[in-house]
């Protein structure tokens, strides 16, 4: 059990490329921490540098009180849950669970009991004789899981836990990793693409771009105050809308009409101000009656979501997405008005893309208290 | 004259292709059935023949001063040119697989285009002038050396495309676990590459145990040579060819390679387990 420290950490590839640029970060002791971003934001680099299979080019890195920044991955006391797994095809599954024991030295039969408990706690004990290829791709994932858990590390790094398992087995997959990592309490740091399983997982989110951390907070803060465009645009599901638009004294002027300026931002801009307007589908509410404070537009799409529809609006040029509950759902070509939900909407500016609001109302994610 | 039948035609088309099959195949198999039925036939002739059994032939073998030492000096030479070849090859292709060095694939393909010369009659004067000035003239350490040089290139140049082919992450996963290097080798790359090096290890043993040329040059007394050299004494006082020991002889010769091709492709047959989910 320890915390995670970097401290003014980069990566830079010859040839020039920053994978990691000047970043510190602390993870608490205890914490499920995702490096979330698009594909070639550093977050792989970033692991892997943790792990120590990448050396940072500058900066330090330490878990619990020890400076690991020059020591080799063997003896940094983590283990690692690759993206394929990387179970040894050639051994049993009882011989992939045992194998750290084995390079500690540990005797063949101490080392076979050891992993035939751990594997007993991932309902994998039937399976100890098999091959990983005999394996099915959950399998495979609980057998990675017990090899990371039997050398018990003091930190566990995850690459794209889930995203080799088929959609199905992915949310049981999710609910499980996250039940055994409270029950470990043992401090983690998981690598993924896919928002929805960062938001699901993790205590902590550091959302990644081009190296650097664009956002860092809990799955609430990173979802309803996204800190910048980037952010706003990359979390939810259905993403954000994001209207380009002039502040014009109480309200916003939007291609289709004009909206009130949100609490958190008024008194932050003046006339004339470039702004964009954002609110999430799921905050707007579409009624065929005309409204104060409204958007004006005509249903051009409707998408069943199941519980739920997802409406596409055109407002002047621009669409706009929201969700509506079933058997609600509008006619196509019909005129709506839609209205945000009071305190969801948020205003960037335009260019800089940050986030318009009193600081006080952004105060910096606590880390989450240990388990 | 009537067309014929398209039926009849067609079976006389099965005809005469079968009977040009039969006369490929008698043409090649006639060796074989030779190399079966001459050592157990009391007068063995040069044409195959059904035998006179009898077992007399092989008493010449076993009788013979060179014979059966030369049989253990081509399993010496074969061996060892096949385990260094092995090995070296195995560290070699594994390094140029996994550091990246400029000219890697320049030096891959000159290495492997020369290989051929190496051990070839256009190299036999310096190769002899060099294992000269070592003193390994009349060595099977030298003729081993020399055999091993000229497999080397093709053995790393087949081994890289086997170690290519292993997930780095195999080795990886075990460097976070602690490994050493030699471990990451011994329980992670060697196993999974094992038919690849079964693969170098039999080809090496069948390269190396009909070679007669290196082996001929290197080697001047007669109990140092394999057999593939001493074959060529085996003549009777008459100066006619000792058939009788050439046949049980040949024989000899030819099973080793047989069974140790059954043996290895039964153990280390090409079979790869997977583990990776693609």
């Amino acid at each position: 059990m320890a915390d995670l420290t970097l401290t003014g950490l980069s990566k830079v590839y010859p040839g020039g490329v920053r994978a990691v640029d000047d970043l510190d970060l602390s993870v608490v002791d205890g914490e499920f921490f995702a490096l979330l971003g698009p594909s070639g934001c550093g977050k792989t680099t970033l692991l892997r540098t943790i792990a120590g299979l990448e050396t940072p080019t500058t900066g330090r890195l330490s878990i619990g009180d020890r400076d690991v920044t020059g020591l080799s991955p063997g003896r940094r006391d983590v283990a690692m849950v690759f993206q394929d797994y990387a179970l040894f095809p050639h051994m049993t599954v009882q011989d992939n669970i045992a194998y750290p024991l084995r390079i500690r030295g540990v005797g063949r039969a101490q080392r076979h009991d050891q992993a035939a408990q751990t594997a007993a706690g991932l309902s994998l004990s039937t399976l100890l004789e098999r091959r990983p290829a005999e394996l099915s791709g959950g399998q495979q994932q609980r057998a990675a899981l017990a090899r990371a858990i039997v050398s018990r590390p003091a930190l566990f790094l995850f690459d794209e836990p889930l995203s080799n398992l088929d959609a199905r087995l992915r949310l049981e997959a999710r609910t499980f990793l996250k039940r055994l990592q409270r029950d470990l309490g043992v401090t983690t740091v998981f690598v993924t693409h896919d928002q929805a399983e960062a938001l699901a997982l993790a205590d902590r989110i550091a959302v990644m771009e081009a190296g650097r951390i664009r956002q860092l907070g809990t799955p609430k803060q990173v979802f309803h105050r996204p800190a910048n465009l980037f952010v706003a645009s990359f979390i939810g599901s259905t993403p954000m809308n994001l209207l380009p638009g002039t502040v014009a004294g109480e309200s916003v002027r939007i291609p289709g009409g004009a909206v009130r300026i949100p609490a958190a931002a008024r008194g932050l801009v003046t006339d004339g101000d470039e702004v964009v307007f954002g609110v999430r589908p799921e905050y707007l509410t579409l009624s065929g009656e005309p409204a104060g404070g409204a958007i004006a537009g005509t249903v051009a799409i409707v998408e069943d979501l199941g519980t739920a529809s997802l409406v596409s609006v055109e407002v002047g040029d621009v669409t706009v997405a929201v969700t509506v509950p079933e058997g609600a759902e509008p006619d196509i070509g019909a005129d709506g008005w839609l209205t945000p939900a009071p305190g969801r909407a948020l205003l960037y500016r335009a260019g800089a893309g940050d986030l318009i609001a009193a600081p006080a109302a952004d105060a910096p994610a606590e880390p989450a208290a240990a388990p | 004259m009537t067309r014929l039948d398209p039926a009849v035609r067609r079976a006389l088309a099965r005809i005469g292709f079968y009977t040009f099959i039969a006369a490929i195949t008698a043409f090649f198999a006639l060796p074989m059935l030779w190399l079966v039925s001459a050592p157990f036939d009391a007068t063995p002739g040069l044409t195959p023949s059904w035998p006179d059994f009898s077992l007399k032939n092989f008493r010449a073998l076993r009788d013979n001063p060179y014979a059966l030492r030369s049989l253990w000096n081509s399993v010496l030479i074969a061996g060892g040119s096949a385990v260094l070849a092995v090995v070296c090859g195995a560290l070699a292709a594994y390094s140029l697989s996994r550091v990246r060095i400029p000219g890697r694939d320049g030096l891959l393909y000159v290495l492997l285009l020369l290989s051929s010369i190496v051990t070839g009659t256009a190299a036999m004067v310096p190769i002899f002038l060099l294992m000269f000035q070592l003193n390994l003239i009349d060595s099977r350490a030298g003729v081993v050396l020399v055999l091993t040089g000229g497999l080397l290139p093709a053995a790393i140049f087949i081994l890289k495309d086997f170690m290519d082919a292993t997930p780095r992450s195999y080795e990886e996963s075990a460097r976070v676990f602690g490994a050493s290097p030699l471990q990451i080798l011994r329980h992670i790359v060697v196993p999974i590459v094992r038919p690849g090096l079964a693969t170098i290890a039999v080809w090496a043993v069948v390269n190396v145990w009909g070679n007669f040329l290196i082996p001929f040059i290197l080697l001047l007394n007669p109990d140092k040579q394999p057999a593939a050299v001493v074959m060529r004494t085996f003549y009777t006082e008459g100066g006619q060819p000792n058939l009788a020991l050439i046949s049980t002889f040949s024989l000899a010769y030819s099973v080793p390679v047989v069974v140790m091709y059954l043996f290895v492709n039964r153990r280390y047959g090409f079979r790869f387990h997977g583990g990776i989910k693609s």
